[in-house]
């Protein structure tokens, strides 16, 4: 008997593709021969407007590209950028940095749990892991006014001081999550239905993950210990006592278990940011180097050469070395890194972001080819990709 | 001991003793970066990653950079990660206007693939030998390279035709082209 294969469109809007993802998907009856993953449908041109941007101006942008974690992507410019101009956050700042992109670590795992979930048939899920995101933005939302957009990090240090009470609101959270999450893993990781759906499924060899160059819970879902937090610190992440989860056989399931245990660490580190930020006490929340970084308010309404400063970097931006940087943080996602290009003008001469999701998503095809058309929807799931930091 | 990237030059230098492989000079280049001539690439770039010494396992980013008005116009950067030394090395392909073209790395890290195809499509720099290079992020039937410096910023007509079939894209001289000069107006 004579068969041929179809050709199926799987997106670009269908839910299970998180956004506006589409999958050429080559099919023989219910199996994958070829998979090609087309993207572009969200391209805003974020690297070309950079370049007519100041550095400042750039950050509210990059809340739009991992808009799951918006903080970790503030932090990732600022660094770069302190890299660039060879400064560095005060101590105070550095601890509420990690505190924050912890808690943002957290959210993102929950929204990938409890879409992934979704995804593959559990709809429980999804309404405890959202409950608690929602503490995690109301939490964004007292430090800088914003529930999702967040923009809060600045080069130097922080838009503004913490709010009162932020600590306690945090450290709250803090104590309540590990219950919270065993209750996502007692829905989940002894479920039958669970394990059928992922054990096995979307496999990935540490040789390959490593050559399509996956980064995060991808990478050490596979079993490579590479967390940046731990090989290449920054923001003082090496004061801090965790773990690195990874997996074994590099499977949907495994990549579950690495981002769970994940999520337990990252309560760990934010608990030590907690007691950190109160062992410093009050301080600056900016560095005071008015070369590159507004004066306190204060201040300025008092004496004139902080003024000018506050005007000229109002006004122009401060003006980087004439070099380059690239600096990398270990994101929700995977590394997420920023490389600058100055010429020395207040503007970046050339913005690249390495984002994790563009690169985990070149690992698709490797996942599902040869299994069942239904298991393509655990493999985009068990990624954890956003759009809009794909397409930028 | 994290490997030093003095090491890796010297190493690559053992190696391609006919190669000119010159270290970035500048004060604020904050990343050990080496210059590599294009035609030698594919071979640097398989000794970084086979060497037990260096073992660059890991392609982090493939970027390229217009440098208008300087000569050679582009840079393709490579930021490179090795995961045993835990160390991290830029290298870098001068390509100049008249032909922008160089080898690919896909054969040595398939992760190159989506990298170049963007490199291309930003910059219309081609990768020899690369198995599928078309455009990515940008429609297919997208005109110019929009992240050329002489590429303008917005204002232009949208090019999508598929809603409007008898539509002509427009096809914009890019050597006239000049960034629109934008006027904000105070409220």
């Amino acid at each position: 008997m004579r068969t041929e294969t179809m050709t199926l469109n799987m997106g670009p809007q269908h839910p299970s593709t998180h956004g506006v993802l589409r999958v050429a998907l080559e099919l023989d009856g219910e199996t994958v021969i070829k998979a090609k993953p087309i993207i572009g449908y969200l391209h805003t041109g974020m690297e070309k407007q950079a370049e007519y941007k100041t550095y400042t101006q750039s950050i509210p942008q990059t809340d739009r590209m991992d808009y799951l974690a918006p903080l970790s992507n503030n932090l990732a410019l600022c660094l770069a950028a302190e890299k660039l101009l060879d400064i560095e956050a005060p101590p105070r700042v550095e601890a509420i940095r990690v505190l924050l992109t912890e808690l943002t670590r957290i959210s993102a795992h929950c929204v990938w749990l409890g879409t992934h979930a979704l995804d593959i048939g559990a709809m429980t899920v999804f309404f405890y892991c959202f409950r608690e995101r929602e503490k995690v933005l109301s939490i964004y939302d007292m430090v800088c006014g914003a529930r999702m957009t967040a923009s809060y990090f600045r080069v130097g240090g922080l838009a503004m001081d913490i709010p009162e009470g932020l600590l306690d609101k945090c450290q709250k959270f803090v104590d309540e999550m590990p219950a919270h999450v065993d209750e996502y893993e007692a829905l989940l990781s002894q479920n039958p239905i669970w394990l059928a759906r992922t054990k096995g499924v979307a496999p990935l060899s540490a040789k390959d993950a490593l050559a399509l160059g996956a980064t995060g819970p991808t990478l050490r879902g596979s079993g490579v210990q590479w967390d940046l937090r731990k090989t290449q610190p920054y923001s003082g992440y090496d004061r801090y006592d965790f773990d690195v989860p990874v997996g074994a056989t590099g499977d949907a399931y495994d990549r579950y278990l690495v981002r769970v245990q994940e999520m337990r660490q990252s309560t760990r580190i934010a608990h030590q940011a907690i007691q950190r930020v109160r062992e410093l006490g009050p301080g600056d929340y900016r560095l005071r180097n008015y070369k590159y970084v507004i004066p306190p308010k204060e201040e300025v309404k008092t004496s004139m050469e902080a003024l000018i400063h506050h005007f000229k970097i109002v006004a122009h931006g401060f003006f980087p070395p004439v070099g380059e940087a690239y600096l990398a943080i270990e994101a929700p996602k995977g590394e997420l890194g920023f490389y600058l290009v100055s010429d020395g003008t207040p503007r970046p001469w050339r913005m690249k972001v390495r984002s994790p999701s563009f690169v985990n998503l070149q690992c698709l095809p490797k996942m599902v080819e040869g299994h069942l058309v239904a298991d393509v929807i655990t493999a985009i799931g068990s990624l954890d990709i956003v759009l809009g930091e794909i397409d930028r | 001991m994290p490997l030093a990237p003095e090491r890796v030059e010297q190493r690559l230098k053992e190696r391609f003793p006919n190669v000119a492989i010159r270290r970035q000079e500048g004060a604020a280049v904050r990343d050990a970066s080496l210059f590599v001539p294009a035609d030698h690439l594919p071979d640097v770039c398989r000794f970084l990653r086979d060497d037990p010494e260096l073992d660059f396992a890991l392609l982090s980013c493939v970027t390229g950079v217009d440098l208008l008005p300087k000569d050679p116009r582009f840079e393709i950067v490579y930021h490179l990660v090795s995961l045993t030394h835990n160390a991290r090395i830029v290298l870098k392909v001068q390509v100049p206007e008249e032909r922008p073209e160089l080898p690919s790395v896909v054969d040595v890290w398939p992760t190159a693939n989506w990298h170049e195809r963007e490199a291309y499509d930003f910059y219309g720099i081609r990768f020899a030998g690369h198995p599928d290079l078309t455009r990515i992020l940008l429609p297919d039937d997208w005109v110019g390279w929009p992240l050329r410096k002489d590429s303008p910023l917005g204002y232009q007509e949208v090019s999508f035709t598929h809603n409007t079939p008898n539509r002509i894209p427009p096809a914009p001289d890019l050597k006239q082209l000049k960034p629109k000069r934008v006027k904000y107006k105070a409220h």
